[in-house]
């Protein structure tokens, strides 16, 4: 039984498991019961499941738990706002009314984010880019679109 | 903090108590309005479910805080909002006063499954009127309590004043907690629309907050004391039947085990990731698979193959133009042909089971709870009162994806093991087996006189049948474990629309309703009718063309509902049109050719009109379609909530461009080959065109439906945009590179 430890959301966390192979999707989701990632195709190719990790937007399906044990900073959808107090990306899709279903949003989200973090300026087309790897069935894309570049516009005002 | 300590905590706030699952006791209302089910629903348990009762849809509170019981569930159409927005109109409740419950069998009225576009259409406009019922009987007990007479009352915000101040009593002391004991009245009056206060706003939804910051809890995240997670052992070829299991090939993989039920195979483990290592590793003996036919060859197969029977759709006059034209007269004939599609649902399916000596409880995102009660029922053999099943959101579905076959599966082995389960679907068997949306195969022809007029008009479809009448819900897994069910197939009303909305004297349209499919067949978003009016669309299109008309204005000579002439007029204003033949001057030098095209429909002829103008951009190296830009315009009658039907539109536009750009089953001899998305690719945000709508808004009309219907124009205005671009007409979906560079070379 090996024992891991993770930073996740800011506070460290321990978890154990027999297979040092475990995905890190279904610790966060399994055993820290942090279940707004999602599972989709659990191939990197849908982006439902994305993370980040040091700022990085990746794919936890794919991602061995171990490879994210060694003191990097795993962030999770819930790392960053709650209902009650969304941040300013999770607002902008609110005000959008940018989820259907919402089962990829929070991928989406985290995309989002880690565009944000190396572009705070994104063009249209650059947000297009950095969500090509998330997919929406519903068909809230343009919505997607509109809210990534509403949270990356100054405040009004300024 | 070690993991296990974290479960535990996780579980005490995620408890189940009498099969409702209690998300965060104590929360804000707004976050609670956003669950499927809400915390102490089960106060509910005994209530009225009579379809025609108001009890069985609302109920006030002591504290005037209203429940609604809504049958039909929001599957991320926003219905979640517009329900209160029609009941806080009716009774003049604020809408963060009203608690809703949906798509629960033990709670909720029956009012069919979730489909047709009827969610506001049907469930909507019952629960209006039970609405109005109620607040007519309110006011009926606030006028004895007042001692006034009802008409100097007035209601606002739940309390019912008299008019000069005398007095008020509020819903809550007149009615809380008790029974209406009334039927919905018919004719109680409906608020007159020019005092609406919320219906026809575009107020936002209560559950987009908690899904945009991953606390909306899915079906998927659904965790019970002792449940076991559980991987169903697929054969390798379909149809194919278990001969052997080696249950010593998991041994030591985390405790996983095996459940077998006859020749339905599992595997179950305390951690999801054991048994998803489990099924990895087991070993297995199968038969081998019964055989599919040969997909290269699907089309001719439904053409030459069994017909059950023939249906006429519509027939006027008679074909004589066609069988023997006169002179002057030109006749033009072309197949249009539909590929097998997925649900393609972003996440796979997930079923919850907990199965006990004395009742059965079922946690699904079937849009179809109550036909699953009763299929459940059957299969267990056990009254259908013991059986609950509740929905809760999964991935969007739009038909009948493989949520009842999953549900199904883990009443399977929770009855097998004694303990609550959960079985989650891979992406290969969502892909590979969910039951998909039927090929579909359509011949025109029509003749042509020497004024344009369309003289005969015929169309004839190759159609999988549906079985009329199932008392089940036909499912996956129920054979290998050996429990009858009645053979047979849903596909949805396909037939509809295969007859064009234009005038013209003579007409024929006929289904061949085709005996078989190569695999299951469900009903999937506007059943049959993308296809259809694919087909019919591109065809008047092609008339036009032959008779060098102006496509526009080639439908609006032929129409004469002002509300089709409206929307047709609407886009075309918008997108400004520029009236001449298709196509338009084509430039054999251009590296990309552009060009526009529009479609018309008339949703089953009755329901929501929706007008669609498309501009594409065509590579003619690559045969790549480029979608640059839609205008829509829709008249779906009343919208209670026009952002969330412009949602809808959106999503019926979009899906629709990748189902016709990519999307195609594929399978071999043993089993579907496009199970994942790369074999079988969707629309991407950088192909995402510039949407912009034109919704009409009828507010003394009845709604119509918004789910569905945008998403038929959408074949047949980029087909016909590619025509005015290119001048080859493509009339195979889907429209790959490939096979579009081939068309654009002249290639067969």
């Amino acid at each position: 039984m090996a024992r891991l430890t993770l930073k996740v959301n800011g506070a460290s966390r321990e978890v154990e498991s027999d297979d040092p192979d475990i995905p890190l999707l279904y610790v966060l989701r399994g055993d820290l019961g942090l279940t707004g990632t999602h599972f989709g195709c659990g191939l990197a190719q849908c982006g439902a499941c994305t993370v980040l990790v040091d700022g990085r937007a990746i794919r936890s399906c794919i991602a061995p738990a171990q490879s994210v044990a060694g003191g990097q900073e795993v962030v999770t959808i819930e790392g960053l706002g709650s209902p009650e107090r969304p941040d300013a990306l999770q607002a902008a899709f609110i005000a959008e009314q940018a989820a259907q279903c919402g089962y990829c949003t929070a991928g989406m989200v985290m995309s989002a984010r880690a565009l944000l973090v190396q572009t705070p300026r994104p063009s249209e087309q650059q947000v297009r880019e950095a969500l090509a790897g998330n997919l929406c069935r519903c068909g809230s894309h343009a919505r997607v679109i509109r809210a990534v570049l509403r949270a990356a516009a100054p405040p009004a005002g300024r | 903090m070690t993991a296990r300590v974290s479960r535990r905590s996780f579980l005490t706030t995620g408890l189940v108590a009498g099969g409702v699952l209690i998300v965060g006791l104590g929360l804000d209302p707004r976050r609670r309005a956003g669950a499927q089910s809400i915390p102490g629903a089960d106060r509910f348990l005994g209530k009225s479910l009579a379809p025609d009762a108001v009890d069985s849809m609302i109920a006030v509170q002591r504290d005037g805080s209203v429940t609604i019981f809504v049958g039909r569930v929001d599957l991320g159409t926003g219905s979640r909002i517009a329900m209160r927005q029609i009941v806080g109109e009716e009774l003049d409740v604020p809408l963060e006063r009203i608690a809703m419950i949906e798509g629960d069998t033990a709670l909720t009225p029956n009012q069919g499954g979730t489909g047709g576009s009827y969610g506001v259409v049907r469930g909507g406009v019952q629960l209006r009127r039970a609405a109005a019922t109620a607040r007519q009987a309110l006011v009926g007990m606030a006028a004895q309590h007042l001692g006034r007479p009802a008409a100097d009352l007035d209601v606002v915000d739940g309390v019912v004043r008299a008019r000069d101040g005398s007095g008020s009593v509020t819903y809550g002391e007149l009615i809380g907690d008790r029974a209406f004991n009334l039927k919905v009245d018919p004719v109680a009056p409906l608020k007159p629309h020019d005092r609406f206060r919320f219906i026809g706003r575009s107020l936002p939804r209560p559950d987009v907050p908690e899904k945009v910051t991953g606390h909306h809890r899915y079906l998927q995240d659904l965790v019970l004391p002792t449940m076991l997670h559980a991987r169903v052992i697929r054969p390798p070829a379909l149809g194919a039947t278990l001969v052997s299991v080696d249950e010593s090939s998991i041994a030591g993989l985390g405790g996983a085990r095996v459940v077998r039920v006859q020749r339905f195979l599992a595997v179950v483990a305390d951690r999801e990731w054991d048994a998803l290592r489990a099924a990895g590793a087991i070993k297995t003996r199968w038969s081998a698979g019964p055989g599919l036919p040969d997909h290269a060859r699907e089309f001719d197969l439904m053409r030459t193959g069994r017909i059950e029977r023939d249906q006429e759709v519509a027939k006027r006059g008679d074909l004589a133009a066609l069988s023997a034209p006169p002179g002057g007269t030109r006749t033009l004939a072309a197949s249009y042909r539909w590929p097998m599609q997925t649900h393609g649902s972003i996440g796979p399916s997930c079923g919850v089971a907990d199965v006990r000596a004395d009742r059965v409880t079922v946690w699904s995102a079937s849009q179809n709870v109550h036909g699953l009660q009763n299929t459940f029922a059957r299969m267990l053999g056990v009254a259908r009162d013991r059986v609950r099943v509740i929905y809760m959101d999964g991935a969007g579905s739009y038909g009948a994806n493989g949520a009842d076959d999953a549900a199904a599966e883990a009443v399977l082995i929770s009855k097998a093991v004694g303990r609550p389960v959960r079985v989650q679907w891979s992406r290969q068997e969502e892909h590979g087996l969910d039951p998909k949306g039927p090929a579909q195969l359509l011949d025109l022809r029509a003749s042509v006189d020497k004024d344009g007029e369309i003289a005969a008009w015929e169309t004839q479809a190759w159609l999988p049948i549906a079985t009329a009448n199932l008392p089940n819900i036909p499912l996956l897994s129920l054979d290998a474990a050996g429990i009858p069910q009645t053979p047979g197939r849903a596909t949805g009303l396909i037939y509809q629309n295969i007859d064009p909305p234009y005038a013209m004297p003579n007409l024929s349209a006929v289904v061949h309703w085709v005996a078989d499919a190569p695999l299951r067949t469900s009903p999937l978003r506007a059943p049959g009718k993308i296809a259809n009016t694919f087909a019919v669309e591109s065809f008047t299109d092609e008339i036009a063309a032959l008779a060098r008309m102006d496509p526009l204005e080639f439908r609006l000579r032929r129409l004469s509902n002002p509300r089709g002439i409206e929307v047709l007029k609407r886009v075309a204003t918008r997108m400004g049109w520029q009236p001449r033949p298709s196509p338009g001057p084509v430039n054999r030098a251009a590296a990309v050719l552009t060009g526009r095209g529009l479609a018309y429909v008339h949703y089953k002829h009755e329901e929501t009109i929706v007008a669609m103008g498309m501009e594409v951009a065509v590579e003619r190296a690559t045969g790549r379609i480029r979608v640059t830009r839609v205008v829509a315009a829709q008249d779906c009658g009343l919208m209670i909530n026009p952002d969330c039907v412009q949602a809808q539109l959106e999503g019926n536009i979009l899906q629709t461009i990748s189902r016709t750009l990519h999307e195609e089953i594929v399978y071999d001899r043993d089993r579907v080959t496009t199970v994942d998305w790369s074999s079988y690719p969707i629309l991407t945000f950088p192909e995402v065109p510039t949407l912009e709508f034109e919704l009409i808004q009828r507010l003394d009309q009845p709604p119509l439906g918004a789910g569905e219907a945008a998403s038929t124009p959408v074949p047949a205005a980029l087909s016909n945009a590619v025509f005015d671009a290119t001048g080859v007409r493509l009339r195979t979906v889907p429209f790959r590179p490939d096979r579009v560079k081939a068309a654009l070379s002249g290639r067969p």
